[in-house]
């Protein structure tokens, strides 16, 4: 685990007057639109209505032919035994005959109930988890900027998971449920009327004990969830950074602060389960005293002979049998209230539009000329949601060829530049075009042919070297993957590895320093082979052999493309056409290296201090 | 049964010695007896038995709740009997006045089984979620403690799903299947027991599909805790994938990756759903024959039954008797083949939980190689001798990456790490701390081998800033003084500007603000100057620092040198560095080359007399000329 909790940002930073990063969100701050959640069930469920259907009938005949059982044993009794005595089998073959029949028929359409339900759940819980994640990836930098990470895996796991226990056991109890009270009221019904009715209405008290259940238990499963999200940000957090945290001793006073949010959590889960019980002892209850009730009516019934003696007993039975699956809703309310709070969270995610958003009519780019493109910014501003101007209107044309170097302290708006360009922001106002097409108007692959940015953090993927380089342009060979590691000097560390190009970074993820992940960060961008190249403080962290091959390969790789080297090191500068001095959002100075660095200005007393600082 | 099946939050288990199958109190756990009995459970039951140290603590509160779950299931049992003596007495004898005690007694039975059912799950809500609670902060804490090289091999989404879903996965099964697993096969005894004493012709056709049920059952658990393996672990990679998606956004928008990152989600999860199904498909094949077999059974039963009334003077009052019996057995033996499914999940969780436990701390104290060692206390600084290191998991035939590291840091002095890419120095100052062991030779902080040293005391000696400035969530203040516990405000104060950390001050709580995952994202260069002020904070006697200025730009750079050169002045330091520029903070420097010290000395003596060094120090191999060593004191 080599990757730190929250990737590095290159973000504006003097000392001085440093840009501070926007606040994070809180889970509230992302608006989850009315009606969300049950558009997203809705949307999830809808391609599955068929076979939905066609799981709901098997199960209602199963049921049926389960539950017909015990009525086919007091036939058998009642009839067929009485008839063998008269030396007549037909009654009783027929009812053993149905008995089996409906014994076999209940295995396999139980069978065929688990494997269709099976398979829906599967299906629904696959789009759901590919939709958290695609729109995670679609979602602005931004966005995660201020949406941790843990919040995004969290909603793509537990929330998920929240949602499987229902879908894989809340729903099939349900049915049962419904089915078994649907066939004792109608038993109760046809039985007598009046007294049917008056047992059924026990249903009114028990909707009521279960609403409060619900609206109790909706805000404990919230707590619940939000409890969960934190515990699993506190925990990536410290297993991603267990060097520093052994190194500092911090075992003690995470366990401590581990528990704090452990303890939360489980004072969720625990309130849950109360809820439960109470739910539970509640509507037993009610069940118990409503029972009491209609043996009481009953019996005064029978006393006046308005009641034949063995329907009240039938009822009596019966009505134990009505109110036994009243627990089996708690079960279903509880994985339901569970389910809609992770659903509430995900369509929350889901319904937050990204701000970099793609064309919904995308414009292509003229065709490549080999020469790189050019590249113009045209009144170009950019501030943060504060209202903070990082980049204050800006123009700026490079053109087809020309490789740029952007200099000046932290915080000076290089940084924003490289990632306007990068369409990781759009600016608030004015354009960026990309040989005179708005780079807003241009489809994501299309841009990212164009435009290629290599960041100081080179993010290592699991997977072997070779996948790492190949990220740059799938499809590649294993020839081009290793070329591109020998054009940048990366060849003879990565042939070093245990592996090879074959060695899977994340299990040896630790040993890949920073340097060697920036160089196979840079083989990825060659082989991406973009017409545009950004380079965004991208040799940071590489010794002064491993930067000097790399600014060897630079001459030649950039010929025939634009480049914009943003640097805090001038070393890079010498292989650059153009320099660009920038100060507080402005080009202050703009010339060839060689012109600045013979002039006055603040390049030339820079430059002479590096010059001071190499050997 | 009252006590319906899909009760999730049921108390667990019984206290094993009063009322669990004792015999099947087999197995290695010397201390522990069998909690759950019934079931052809082999290894899972083995499994199961070591969560009973967590279960223990409850054990109280779980025998209260096993009594509650005993009398609710007798009063529920003596509602029809009441409700007999009512139709048999007063309604038939149209006693009214003879009605009124019985209904009370009805409404009296009601009333205490709810009241039986809530204390049955009151009483285990808090200690259940409390076990959960304990067994993840373990969990957590066992983490914490071991050897970085366990993290390097394991994924933390694998750990992740460890602390999540596997946790949630064990309190349930001790919640509720284990107590249905006790209950349900007592049930089924006593009720094998009664048909036999009613007609043994008849019990022993409705018993027969035991038999094969066991078989069948076996065969599955064999299967499906295989398939529940797999699906967990495929759970733990997709958590990973889409913990990287997150951590990776930056290069994948770059490129325009998503959609092969997306691509490989798909495939992932669509591995996971196989599994699923695969899963599915076990349970569905389990449950037809778990509710197929005893129905064609029972049918079986009732044709002979029927016979024996009609021909062979079996009453018809024993045959509804027995058929009541085996309906009422029903619901046992169905349920044998789910409750093993989650007893299976269980188990397969609780392995991997204690996959984690069982892992070897970072070792303690080893006895240190004698002799190397000078006496205690003397201010020796730091001295590698002979010390070698390979990786555990590095080829067979290659060399070691260290390779006999003979190296003297004086005490107060400070020394540069210089080496290629890749030459092991971030792995030499790893050793220090002790975030791995050497696998050969000695390493002493003033004359004490760092293995005679408790790890808590020697990470106090040593600080570090890693190449990765890691921040936690936690205030600016925390996150620096965790360097140093029990320094003050004044100490933080000369950390933050010895790295040149002035923009705490305008952060929105100053050093109080939150940072890290859950607070303001800080930017490299920001962080790595928090990382640099955690290292330095409190003065500590022995620093280490990898590459610490890599983020900052020129001029931060500059301010932090002359910053930390006072602090350099009276720590003894290792500094790795890729730069001239950070050389010149040290006394001396050591050339790092093919698993060796290659070289010691100044910075002037080894650009003059080491190839090598002036190779990496500029690039070229070839002799730098005369006055190119301009002193940068003049800079800034």
């Amino acid at each position: 685990m080599t990757t730190t909790a929250e990737p590095v940002r290159t973000g504006p930073a003097a000392p001085a007057e440093e840009e501070l990063p926007p606040p994070p969100v809180d889970e509230e701050d992302i608006p989850v639109p009315p009606g969300a959640p049950g558009a997203l069930l809705r949307s999830l469920l809808g391609p599955h209505r068929a076979r939905i259907t066609v799981a709901m009938v098997i199960i209602l005949v199963q049921q049926a032919a389960l539950q017909s059982g015990p009525l086919l044993v007091a036939v058998a009794m009642d009839r067929g035994i009485p008839a063998l005595r008269e030396h007549d089998s037909g009654p009783l073959i027929a009812v053993v005959a149905a008995y089996l029949s409906c014994s076999l028929l209940s295995p396999v359409l139980q069978w065929a109930f688990i494997k269709i339900s099976a398979r829906v759940n599967q299906d629904i819980l696959l789009e759901l988890r590919g939709r958290i994640f695609r729109h995670a990836q679609r979602l602005g930098l931004d966005f995660h900027e201020r949406y941790t990470s843990g919040r995004i895996i969290s909603r793509a796991t537990s929330d998920v998971d929240a949602l499987r226990e229902l879908l894989s056991e809340g729903l099939q109890e349900l049915l049962t449920v419904f089915l078994s009270v649907c066939y004792i009221s109608v038993l109760l019904l046809a039985l007598d009327w009046r007294l049917g009715l008056v047992s059924l209405a026990a249903f009114l008290p028990l909707a009521l004990v279960a609403r409060s259940f619900r609206s109790r238990s909706r805000r404990v499963y919230r707590r619940s969830r939000t409890s969960a999200a934190s515990l699993i940000v506190r925990f990536t957090e410290t297993m991603n950074g267990i060097r520093p945290v052994q190194a500092f001793r911090r075992e003690k006073a995470n366990d401590a602060a581990f528990a704090a949010v452990n303890q939360q959590s489980a004072t969720a889960t625990a309130d849950g389960l109360l809820e439960i019980a109470r739910y539970v002892g509640l509507s037993r209850a009610t069940a118990n005293v409503w029972t009491t009730g209609v043996v009481l009516l009953g019996g005064y019934l029978v006393v006046d002979d308005a009641l034949e003696l063995g329907v009240l007993t039938a009822f009596a039975l019966y009505l134990r049998r009505l109110f036994d699956p009243i627990d089996q809703l708690a079960m279903f309310l509880n994985s339901y209230q569970s389910a809609a709070a992770a659903l509430e969270k995900i369509a929350g995610l889901l319904a937050h539009e990204p701000t970099v958003a793609e064309p919904t009519e995308p414009v292509e780019l003229p065709r490549a000329d080999g020469k790189g493109r050019s590249v113009a910014f045209e009144g170009t501003r950019f501030a943060y949601r504060t209202g903070k101007e990082v980049l204050p209107a800006f123009d700026l044309l490079v053109p087809a060829g020309q490789t740029v170097a952007v200099v000046g302290a932290t915080g000076a708006g290089k940084s924003t530049l490289a990632k306007l360009l990068a369409r990781f922001h759009d600016p608030t106002d004015g354009r960026i075009r990309l040989d005179g097409v708005d780079l807003r108007d241009l489809a994501a692959p299309e841009l990212r042919r164009g435009v290629v940015m290599v960041t100081q953090e080179s993010f290592l993927f699991s997977g072997t070297v070779a996948e790492n380089i190949a990220l740059g342009r799938p499809g590649a060979t294993r020839e081009e993957v290793e070329q591109a590691a020998r054009d940048i000097g990366a060849y003879e560390f990565v042939a070093a590895l245990p592996d090879g190009f074959d060695t899977d970074v994340r299990k040896r993820g630790g040993r890949i320093s920073a340097g060697q992940r920036q160089l196979v960060a840079f083989a990825r961008a060659l082989l991406a082979d973009p017409a545009v190249l950004i380079l965004d403080e991208a040799t940071s962290s590489l010794d002064v052999p491993g930067e000097q091959a790399v600014q060897r390969a630079m001459r030649t790789v950039l010929a025939g493309r634009t480049a914009v080297i943003i640097a805090h090191r001038l070393s890079t500068v010498e292989i650059a056409d153009r320099v660009l001095v920038m100060d507080q959002g402005r080009i202050v100075e703009d010339g060839s290296p060689q012109e600045l660095i013979d002039g006055s200005g603040r390049f030339a007393a820079l430059h002479r201090a590096w010059r001071d600082s190499l050997v | 049964m009252a006590e319906n099946r899909q009760d999730p939050e049921n108390p667990p288990r019984t206290s094993p010695r009063s009322d669990g199958p004792e015999g099947t109190g087999r197995t290695d756990e010397p201390d522990a007896a069998a909690p759950a009995g019934s079931g052809p459970r082999r290894s899972a039951v083995r499994s199961l038995l070591r969560l009973w140290p967590y279960a223990r603590a409850v054990r109280g509160r779980l025998a209260v709740s096993v009594t509650a779950a005993t009398l609710a299931m007798l009063s529920t049992l003596a509602v029809p009997v009441v409700l007999g003596r009512i139709v048999d007495g007063p309604l038939a004898e149209r006693d009214l006045d003879g009605l009124w005690p019985l209904v009370g007694l009805l409404l009296l039975l009601g009333l205490v089984e709810s009241a039986l059912f809530y204390t049955r799950r009151v009483v285990l809500a808090r200690p259940l979620a409390g076990l959960e609670t304990a067994m993840r902060g373990d969990l957590f804490a066992k983490l914490q403690r071991l050897p970085v090289s366990f993290h390097d091999r394991w994924g933390s989404g694998q750990l992740l799903s460890r602390a999540t879903a596997d946790m949630y996965t064990m309190r349930l099964f001790l919640a509720f299947p284990l107590v249905f697993l006790i209950v349900n096969s007592v049930m089924f005894l006593a009720g094998a027991v009664l048909m036999f004493t009613q007609d043994w012709r008849l019990a022993l056709i409705t018993l027969a599909p035991v038999v094969p049920l066991f078989v069948a059952t076996r065969r599955f658990e064999r299967g499906y805790s295989g398939a529940t393996r797999l699906a967990q672990d495929q759970n733990g990679d997709l958590a990973t994938v889409v913990e990287e998606s997150v951590l990776g956004i930056r290069v994948l928008k770059a490129f325009g990756r998503h959609r092969s990152m997306a691509e490989r989600f798909r495939v992932q999860s669509q591995e996971l759903r196989r599994t699923e199904l695969r899963k599915a498909h076990l349970l569905a094949n389990l449950w037809a024959i778990t509710v197929g077999l005893p129905e064609v059974a029972l049918g079986c039963a009732l044709a002979v039954g029927a016979y024996l009334v009609a021909h062979d003077g079996l009453s018809a009052g024993t045959l509804v008797a027995f058929l009541s019996t085996a309906l009422a057995l029903r619901w046992p033996i169905e349920s044998l083949g789910w409750l093993l499914a989650y007893g299976n999940d269980a188990a397969t969780a609780t392995d991997r939980f204690f996959e984690v436990l069982d892992e070897p701390e970072a070792p303690g104290t080893d006895t240190p190689a004698p002799g190397t060692a000078t006496g205690p206390g003397a201010r020796d600084g730091i001295r590698f001798t002979g010390v070698r290191f390979r990786y555990p998991d590095a080829p067979e035939d290659g060399p070691d990456l260290l390779a006999g590291i003979d190296l003297h840091v004086r005490s107060g002095e400070t020394m540069a790490l210089v080496g290629a890419t890749g030459s092991g120095k971030t792995t030499l100052t790893a050793l220090l701390p002790r975030l791995y062991e050497a696998t050969a030779g000695t390493i002493t902080l003033d004359g004490r081998d760092i293995r005679e040293l408790p790890p808590r005391q020697l990470r106090e000696l040593v600080a570090v800033a890693f190449e990765e400035p890691t921040l936690f969530s936690a205030t600016v203040r925390e996150n620096v003084l965790m360097g140093a516990p029990g320094a003050g405000e004044e100490q933080l104060r000369t950390a933050l500007a010895t790295a040149q950390a002035g923009f705490v001050e305008k952060l929105p709580q100053g050093a109080d603000t939150e940072v890290g995952e859950q607070g303001l994202s800080l930017s490299g260069g920001q962080r790595q100057r928090l990382a640099l002020a955690r290292a330095v904070v409190g003065d500590p006697d022995f620093l280490v620092l990898d590459d610490p200025l890599s983020a900052l730009d020129v001029h931060t750079e500059a301010l932090v040198e002359r910053a930390l050169r006072e602090v350099l002045g009276t720590t003894t330091a290792l500094v790795v560095a890729h730069r001239p520029s950070t050389v010149l903070l040290a006394d001396r420097v050591a050339v790092l080359a093919d698993g060796r010290i290659a070289a010691v000395g100044t910075h002037q003596e080894l650009l003059r007399d080491c190839a090598h060094y002036r190779e990496l120090m500029s690039g070229e191999a070839a002799p730098v000329p005369e006055g190119a060593l301009v002193s940068k004191g003049g800079r800034a």
